[in-house]
């Protein structure tokens, strides 16, 4: 089946499998390889992704679903070579170990960034409860999206 | 995962002509937050997979006062927690919907598929020939029994996994089916049935019948409601023991109340005797801590799982001196 989409901002279209998932799609057919494969089952969040401006599992979406869908992708936050102050903030906070949940906490930071730009520690902790992290490093990932919500905030 | 066909329906009314087709062997996807999962672990093996999400009209949050409101099944969770009606007038259901896995699962899964997910149960889950899946017993009565039930078991003993349906049991509320080209409405405590009715499923649903509107009465202007449920992971997991009240007050006294439990039952479970206790109740402390001892007297827990009936008891204390004591 042939599907139409919005992948980070630009129309294209793919031939896709029924079987055939989100992830796969965006990792095997369009070399986006930001998006990683944990679990498999929606519980480690690497491989978030924003679906019409949501944070969702690609995991668990087939990519059939998606026609007409606005897709962003960890490599759509970043502008070209210049990377989005949630990125920035990442590498400063030293919120990065392994790097494996790194474009899946980002995309998450994204969306609540976008819909609550004054989060509390709380509402942070509710947003990524759905990223995990094998390092254990949720503090300075806490603290950069603390940072990176003052900075967003102070530059509108 | 095994191969099957994408079915995409233009209608309702086209959704509901095929999947009455016996010969179809369809299942239905609407989050497919559960869906995925059992086609990949090959537990749901059907040829045909038909998806629902694009049905227009299936997800509107409405309000009527004095009517009540009506949620269309394909309704995202995350809809749920965050509407302002729902969080303002049935906090209860906003508060379930809240506690629902992860933000990620909230914005795929629907009121509709939570209602009709799969249980938890890990013999039902892994590589067990299980009494739910068509096999001679029941691995959990006898085995690893510690998140299984404690009432209602037999001859399965999974608990229900939904919070949602906790919350909507406390709130009365009614599920729209829709089969072939006409519609029926039912309680929803005639929606989900015990395994010693029928083990293979948990809900009355028929081969091809979609589950597309919960319909939840209006409350009396003062009415209070919460969910409150204990999760062994705080950050998110099914429910242990879970807790629906439903409080409307008369002064200090409770005119009419209802409390439904989660993760004690295969199916939500309220009991009319605790029901109508709360009936002109002067509800102080001492009347609180007399309904806490009584609920669940008919509990026959398994080995493993003795602490849920301690849980359900305080978590029902907890909640009822919130919504009467604290307010």
């Amino acid at each position: 089946m042939k599907i139409k989409f919005t992948l980070n901002k630009k129309k294209v279209t793919a031939e896709v499998e029924s079987t055939e998932r989100l992830i796969d799609l965006l990792r095997n057919k369009f070399q986006l390889m930001g998006t990683k494969e944990g679990c498999s089952i929606g519980e480690c969040g690497a491989c978030t992704i924003l679906m019409d401006g949501k944070a969702v599992n690609s995991c668990l979406v087939l990519a059939e679903q998606i026609e007409g869908a606005e897709i962003i992708t960890i490599e759509g936050i970043a502008d070209g070579e210049q990377l989005h102050p949630i990125q920035e903030n990442f590498i400063k906070a030293g919120a990065i170990q392994c790097g494996f949940c790194t474009p899946g906490m980002v995309v998450s930071s994204y969306e609540l960034l976008n819909e609550n730009p004054e989060p509390n520690e709380e509402e942070i902790k509710e947003a990524i409860a759905g990223n995990l992290c094998r390092c254990t490093g949720y503090k300075q990932i806490i603290d950069a999206v603390k940072i990176s919500a003052e900075q967003l905030r102070d530059s509108k | 995962m095994k191969d099957f066909n994408y079915i995409q329906p233009d209608s309702l009314s086209q959704a509901g002509k095929y999947l009455s087709n016996r010969n179809n062997d369809a299942v239905i996807l609407s989050g497919g937050t559960d869906l995925l999962s059992l086609i990949k672990e090959n537990i749901y093996t059907n040829e045909n997979v038909v998806n629902l999400k694009t049905i227009p009209n299936l997800n509107n949050i409405k309000y009527k006062k004095g009517e009540g409101l009506t949620i269309g099944a394909l309704t995202k969770i995350s809809d749920v927690a965050e509407s302002k009606i729902i969080k303002e007038k049935f906090t209860v259901l906003a508060e379930a919907a809240k506690e629902i896995a992860s933000l990620q699962l909230r914005n795929m899964g629907t009121v509709g598929g939570n209602i009709c997910q799969r249980p938890r149960c890990w013999y039902y889950r892994e590589d067990f020939d299980c009494i739910k899946k068509g096999g001679g017993e029941c691995f959990a009565y006898q085995g690893e029994n510690k998140y299984h039930c404690i009432i209602g078991g037999g001859p399965c003993y999974i608990v229900h996994p939904s919070d949602l349906a906790v919350a909507l049991t406390a709130l009365d509320a009614k599920v729209k089916l829709f089969f072939d080209d006409s519609s029926r409405i039912i309680p929803i405590h005639e929606f989900f049935i015990l395994p010693e009715d029928d083990y293979l499923f948990e809900n009355i649903l028929r081969d091809g019948e979609i589950v597309t509107e919960i319909i939840i009465p209006d409350l009396p202007d003062g009415a209070k409601s919460s969910y409150i449920k204990i999760k062994e992971r705080e950050t998110w997991d099914f429910a242990v023991v879970s807790a629906a009240a439903v409080i409307s007050k008369k002064g200090s006294n409770i005119k009419s109340g209802k409390i439904a439990y989660g993760g004690v039952a295969p199916i939500p479970w309220t009991e009319e005797i605790i029901n109508k206790s709360l009936k002109n109740l002067n509800a102080d402390k001492n009347e609180i801590e007399k309904i806490s001892k009584i609920i669940l007297a008919d509990a026959e827990p398994l080995e493993k799982n003795k602490y849920k009936v301690i849980l359900a008891k305080n978590l029902v204390k907890r909640i009822l001196t919130n919504l009467v004591l604290d307010a």
